[in-house]
């Protein structure tokens, strides 16, 4: 697919912007080569970021780009999207010297993105497999990439199957454009799609065709990812003016009939990244006053500190202990306030309840889960939480043939978490295929 | 203030930091801007009898960021002719008559050395240096290095020089030779009243990997070059000890030269026997506004030391510089790592187990020594076991008894004051090499015919 029109997303330019290669050498040169590196123990793909930094600061930048994707093979959406300041970079051992840690983030998307550019010659080539097995993943995003490529790598046959008419998952739909744009991510998509895989979109796997995917295939993988916005289940929700924050924001990055939050009032319900993620996007848009509503304090929140004082730069204002009691609308329908108790211990206090105005509602409550689908895999079971049962360690679930992570099995985390999943699972398959060759 | 002021073998100089024959000395208005930014004296670009020179010139090594660490040219001597030097000298000398101005000669015949000897004495020079060092195109040319290679050649053109001048004469010598002290004495004996060292080390800077060419590149090709700035300080410090401590050549005044970049560096060099001292990399990379912090700099240190004058640091490190023979075998240092200060980078495990003596550890348990290891049992963590300010468990220890003193993994640690070696008691009476030899005790067992 391609992305048409003027979407909402190119309004909001890269905050971190490719290195060139000056400061990409001395960025590097920076880094003080550490033995038993705290960084790579920090990575979920345990990326050996000493060994790739060095490269760059030899001028070996193709060596560091495949230092980084013989760990982790959407090491440059990683690199872009990646809290490093509470992974790799949190842990730098020049935090503990009170000085700038590295900056390992740009470091890897310069490596990453310089060596897979247009033009370049590739740095793999997926290998003849004289006894190749077929494997099929229910989602295209990042834990499924992740395992279709190395399967692909390895001379397997791996065949991707999605729902939307774009693939990528999150990365193409989700993440914030100031760190990554839907073209950037479709590009990273085809470059795996260069070692063989193949991606069906628009492929909406049920009971039939999970029977004939389990037949067919050696193996299946269940990269599926979370299902709609949470509501809040409050008078006055459903209607025009309140928005589930995830499809907003896939609205605003690829439907370029999307309105503007532009001079708009708008209230972002939640206290995750999500949340925050919404509330930049409007902030940088230019809306009017952007306002974050969470029902308990922000030590509470399960956002990211950095991420909230990025969004303050940007004037979000947070409003806490505030919980949600109606939406108000004026006789036309038009959202006109949030009306909300103040809340004690995440508790409404009765007759505390008072009206936020606001033009537009977007609500970061959290994702469904998609119990349906598992179902359709005799033998994989879901946990407590509705989250698929998997080894996080193998993604083997409790059907043999079947596999899963990313989201779907830990219930929203990062992009490097779910390539851990979808790397170790190819990793347990092929040393499997190979036992059983 | 402690007094800067020097007198070089009769010549006066209100510092001692020389511009050094080269490119920043190439004329008189450079040379002048020099003095006004508190240079203390110039020796002039090297003349003689004009060249042309090539383009490019110069190629560089950088370390990490740091550019130039290393620098070298392919440029000749002066490319102006005399009579243009000569009256920009005359200007200069007018102008300031306090500082030092000394030319640097090249050239071949007796008579050619009278006359540009002469020439440059009657335009008010304070003195002359004669070039044996330069180690590209000259030498070529039976000049520069070329000379500086032979010692007989050396003490005869110096004699030649001595005939004619009325102005001191220093004699630049070339470390591209075997023994420095043989050209050093050669100086002496030829009747130099001052030595001037390093000139430029015989290099090739790099290669330019995309035309495999040699660096720096003129069209297709590229020279041997002299290689200067901060990396080539060890080896002239090393040079300037050897002759300072000689009892021929450590007679006359030497400037010293190779890697200055600051105070420190010239403190170094002072202290190892150096009257003055001269630059020219730093100057090429900085421009003359370096001097001011050498000024101020060695002035402080100066004053720090409760030294009223500069002289009295000169040659003060020389008595420390010894044969290795002549070291203590029994001093012993151990390496001590503040948990306070460290970061846990660990490059002090890496340096130790790969590049040393296999006795730094992580880890609160005990640890095997390697099977060469000098002391029976496993090494002991300390008790108690360190914990980092910084790097909690991460902070590694020294295993004392295998601790051989080397100061690697001082040398690795970032972080200034994290390792320090400490002089612990070997309970060992003093004894050098050459004492055990004396006694009869120069022979370690599990030699050759062991």
């Amino acid at each position: 697919m391609t992305l048409i029109g003027k979407r909402l997303e190119t309004q909001l330019h890269d905050k971190k912007p490719l290195y060139t290669d000056s400061e990409a050498k001395a960025e590097a040169e920076r880094c003080l080569y550490c033995v038993d590196a705290p960084c790579i123990k920090a990575c979920p793909t345990t990326i050996d970021i000493p060994t790739f930094i060095k490269k760059i600061a030899s001028g070996n930048t193709r060596g560091a780009a495949k230092t980084i994707f013989d760990q982790n093979l959407l090491g440059h959406s990683c690199a872009r999207v990646c809290p490093v300041e509470v992974l790799c970079a949190g842990d730098c051992v020049y935090n503990a010297w009170e000085r700038e840690p590295i900056a390992i983030g740009r470091l890897q998307r310069f490596a990453t993105e310089t060596s897979t550019a247009p033009g370049q010659k590739p740095l793999y080539v997926a290998k003849k497999n004289a006894s190749p097995k077929k494997v099929a993943c229910v989602g295209a995003g990042p834990a499924s990439l992740a395992f279709a490529g190395a399967m692909a790598l390895e001379g397997h046959t791996a065949v991707v199957l999605e729902k939307r008419a774009v693939a990528g998952g999150l990365n193409t739909t989700g993440i914030a454009p100031y760190k990554l744009h839907a073209e950037d991510a479709l590009h990273e998509v085809d470059w795996v799609r260069g070692f063989g895989v193949e991606i069906k979109t628009g492929m909406e796997v049920d009971a039939d065709s999970a029977k004939k995917l389990l037949a067919e295939f050696d193996a299946v993988f269940l990269g599926v990812g979370l299902g709609a916005d949470t509501k809040l289940g409050i008078p006055g929700e459903d209607g025009a003016g309140v928005v589930g924050a995830t499809a907003w924001i896939e609205a605003m990055k690829l439907d370029a009939t999307t309105p503007s939050t532009k001079d708009l009032r708008v209230l972002v319900v939640g206290g995750g990244n999500t949340a925050i993620d919404v509330a930049r996007e409007c902030a940088q848009l230019g809306a009017a006053d952007v306002a974050m509503v969470y029902r308990r304090t922000e030590k509470d929140m399960s956002g990211y500190e950095h991420e909230m004082e990025g969004a303050r730069v940007e004037g979000v204002r947070l409003v806490s202990n505030s919980i949600p009691v109606s939406v108000v609308r004026d006789p036309n329908g038009k959202v006109t306030a949030l009306r909300v108790a103040r809340g004690e211990q995440g508790k409404a206090v009765a007759g505390s309840e008072h009206d936020l105005p606001c033009d537009l509602i977007a609500l970061a409550i959290g994702q469904s889960k998609l119990h349906e689908l598992a179902k359709h895999f005799p033998g994989v079971e879901l946990d407590a939480k509705g989250c698929i049962k998997a080894d996080p360690a193998t993604g083997q679930t409790g059907n043999a043939k079947v596999f899963a992570g990313g989201d779907a099995i830990n219930g929203g985390k990062e992009v490097v978490n779910a390539v851990a999943d979808g790397r170790n699972a190819a990793r347990t398959l092929i040393a499997r295929f190979t036992a059983k060759a | 203030m402690a007094d800067l002021s020097i007198d070089f073998a009769g010549i006066k100089s209100p510092n001692p930091f020389w511009l050094a024959s080269a490119p920043p000395a190439n004329t008189g208005e450079q040379v002048m801007r020099a003095f006004d930014a508190g240079w203390g004296g110039a020796v002039w670009k090297t003349l003689g009898d004009p060249i042309v020179n090539v383009s490019s010139r110069f190629g560089g090594v950088d370390l990490g960021t740091y550019k130039m660490m290393g620098f070298n040219n392919i440029e000749l001597i002066t490319d102006r002719s005399l009579e243009t030097n000569l009256r920009e000298i005359r200007e200069v000398k007018k102008r300031y008559p306090k500082h030092a101005v000394i030319a640097s000669l090249m050239t071949e015949t007796k008579e050619d050395w009278r006359v540009l000897i002469q020439k440059c004495e009657d335009a008010g020079v304070d003195g002359l240096e004669l070039n044996f060092g330069c180690p590209h195109g000259m030498c070529e040319r039976g000049m520069g290095s070329s000379v500086g290679q032979e010692p007989k050649l050396l003490t005869e053109i110096t004699s030649w020089t001595k005939e004619f001048a009325k102005t001191p004469v220093l004699v630049k010598l070339t470390p591209n030779t075997g023994d420095i002290v043989e050209a050093g004495q050669a100086a002496v004996h030829g009747g130099g009243d001052g030595i001037s060292l390093i000139n430029t080390i015989k290099s090739i800077i790099g290669v330019d990997l995309d035309r495999l060419v040699p660096l720096p590149r003129v069209g297709n090709a590229s020279s041997n070059g002299g290689y200067c700035g901060p990396a080539v300080k060890p080896i002239a410090l090393h040079l300037l000890a050897a002759l300072a401590r000689d009892e021929v050549a450590g007679r006359v005044p030497i400037s010293g030269i190779g890697g200055i970049g600051n105070w420190k560096d010239a403190a170094e060099f002072i202290a190892l026997g150096s009257t003055s001292v001269q630059v020219c990399t730093a100057v090429m990379h900085y421009g003359f506004r370096i001097v001011e912090d050498m000024i101020d700099g060695l002035s402080n240190y100066l004053d720090s030391r409760g030294m009223k004058s500069v002289n009295e640091l000169r040659g003060r490190a020389i008595p420390g510089y010894q044969e290795w023979g002549d070291l203590d075998l029994s001093y012993k240092l151990l390496a001590k790592i503040d948990p306070k200060k460290c970061i846990g980078c660990q490059l002090c495990v890496t340096a130790c187990n790969d590049g040393a003596h296999q006795c730094i550890f992580t880890g609160n348990e005990e640890k095997s020594r390697p099977p060469h290891a000098h002391t029976a049992g496993k090494a002991k963590p300390p008790s108690p076991f360190p914990i980092g300010l910084h790097a909690g468990n991460r902070v590694p220890w020294v295993d004392e008894p295998e601790c051989v003193g080397c100061n690697l993994c001082a040398l690795v640690c970032p972080v200034e004051g994290c390792i320090t070696m400490e002089e612990t008691p070997s309970g060992l009476p003093k004894e050098t090499w050459n004492e055990r030899v004396a006694a009869g005790r120069g022979k370690i067992p599990g030699g050759i015919h062991d």
